[in-house]
């Protein structure tokens, strides 16, 4: 499997955010997106997911097979919210979430303690924390596989130590040939993972085009 | 700190569910999307609240004519449904938006349909928010005076016509969805499209009692109208919610 971007550009109400992003993906390899504030990290993971459409180019997946035709059925998207109902417990939660998404992986049990969330499935979503919220969507990315994982700032309000953890996590994910695209400053600690820096934002947030400057290690 | 390394990494054994689709998610959507309108913030009991709060004002202001009052019951009745229905649409989709759960329902349009996903909430906000409205109909109707037929005849309309409404407001709420106040604007997109159903359900709840109007074609009509709104209803709003992400 791969994931190819040739010549990507992503636009945000009419204004070009970005553009001329190229990549391509190996599977157990990691692309870590970087960039200060607005310089378009999270459009890019939203195009490459198909969220927001393309204003130019091309984002694929290759060799994906009958189960993983498309990015949109070979990704779990972990964005800014954390697509948890407070209303719920956090086990009736992940449950819902790896009957919808099926292809399931870990149980919602050992998903919960591999995030070190352990014994508190049965506490309502909304009783937790901001980092305990965080690490209970990232056990979401367990309960279903999915080959790619898009993962937007997937450590904000998260500690040290379960930064670590989700490091380490990402790191089995690659070794087990995943693909993981992160806007992330966490060191992923991988031998193959690529970087993309994002251009420096206009003055004006939200201003005019900026081409992204590429880092290390790309096409 | 768990040491990840010697956890169990995740063989094909562990992948216990079989490749099915369909039938799993939709039950699960179901499952939850009850589960959240039943406890608290879900807002069942609001729109049964409002319904009696309807009805019962009615029988001050047109006054103890209890024949009028038999008369105008079907009418009342509906309109009272109709009116709460409306109420609790605006958060069909808004509540997933707001914790970002749309953007993962969204992704699932090429595993299962979007628009069989949103058939699904639909039908769980109906069984939800809007089928404790028909169980409360009959009670309702006892305020206005009305006899039993016509009781029955009230709530099997409403049991068959109400799904059309929420599949109309299906398509109203997702347009509305990113509006941070969209409540009153769906009620304003929904309303001329639901009075066909209005009519057809009065109309077939006064053929029930009023001997020379027929009973049957207005109340298969109806069921047409519910019908034929499950499909478009669905189809409609799964393309709105489509290009509605931002």
């Amino acid at each position: 499997m791969r994931l190819i971007a040739e010549n990507l550009g992503g636009e945000r109400g009419g204004e070009r955010i970005f553009s001329g992003i190229g990549f391509a993906l190996e599977k157990g390899q990691a692309l870590v997106v970087t960039g200060p504030n607005g310089s378009g990290k999270s459009t890019l993971l939203r195009v490459i997911a198909g969220l927001l459409p393309r204003a130019e180019g091309d984002v694929r997946i290759e060799s994906g097979g009958e189960t993983f035709p498309t990015i949109a059925s070979a990704c779990h998207y972990l964005g800014h919210l954390n697509a948890m109902k407070t209303a719920l417990s956090v086990a009736e939660n992940l449950r819902f979430w790896r009957d919808f998404n099926g292809d399931g992986q870990l149980g919602v049990e050992e998903a919960l303690e591999t995030v070190g969330l352990g014994g508190i499935g049965h506490l309502p979503f909304g009783y937790l924390s901001t980092g305990q919220r965080r690490r209970a969507a990232i056990a979401k990315l367990l309960v279903s596989h999915r080959p790619l994982w898009l993962l937007d700032e997937p450590t904000a309000g998260l500690d040290k130590a379960s930064e670590t953890r989700f490091a380490g996590l990402m790191a089995r994910h690659c070794a087990e040939g995943g693909i993981v695209v992160a806007a992330t400053h966490l060191p992923l600690g991988l031998d193959g993972a690529q970087a993309l820096v994002m251009g420096s934002p206009s003055p004006l947030w939200g201003g005019s085009i900026r081409e992204a400057e590429r880092g290390g290690g790309l096409l | 700190m768990v040491s990840y390394d010697n956890r169990r990494s995740p063989t094909p054994a562990l992948r216990a569910d079989p490749p099915h689709k369909g039938e799993g998610e939709v039950l699960a959507l179901v499952l939850r999307d009850i589960r959240l309108s039943i406890r608290a913030g879900g807002g069942a009991l609001t729109g049964v609240i409002f319904f009696l709060a309807v009805i019962a004002t009615i029988p001050f202001g047109v006054g103890p004519d209890l024949k009028l009052l038999a008369r105008i019951g079907p009418a009342i009745l509906w309109i009272g449904a109709l009116l709460a229905c409306l109420l609790g649409l605006d958060r069909l989709f808004q509540a997933d938006r707001e914790d970002g759960s749309l953007d993962l329902l969204v992704l699932g349009n090429d595993r299962h349909m979007l628009a069989l996903t949103v058939l699904v909430k639909c039908l769980a906000h109906w069984a939800g928010s809007v089928l404790p409205l028909v169980v409360a109909a009959p009670l309702l109707g006892l305020f206005m005076n009305m006899e039993p037929l016509s009781i029955g005849a009230t709530a099997l309309t409403l049991l068959v016509g109400t799904p059309a409404i929420t599949f109309i407001g299906a398509v109203g709420a997702a347009v509305a969805v990113a509006l941070p106040r969209g409540g009153l604007l769906i009620s304003v997109l929904v309303l001329p499209l639901t009075i066909p159903v209005l009519i057809f359900g009065v109309s077939a709840s006064y053929g029930a009692v009023a001997d020379p109007d027929p009973f049957l074609q207005p109340f298969l009509i109806l069921a047409a109208l519910t019908l034929f709104l499950a499909v478009l209803g669905p189809v409609a709003a799964a393309l709105a919610l489509r290009h509605g992400t931002d």
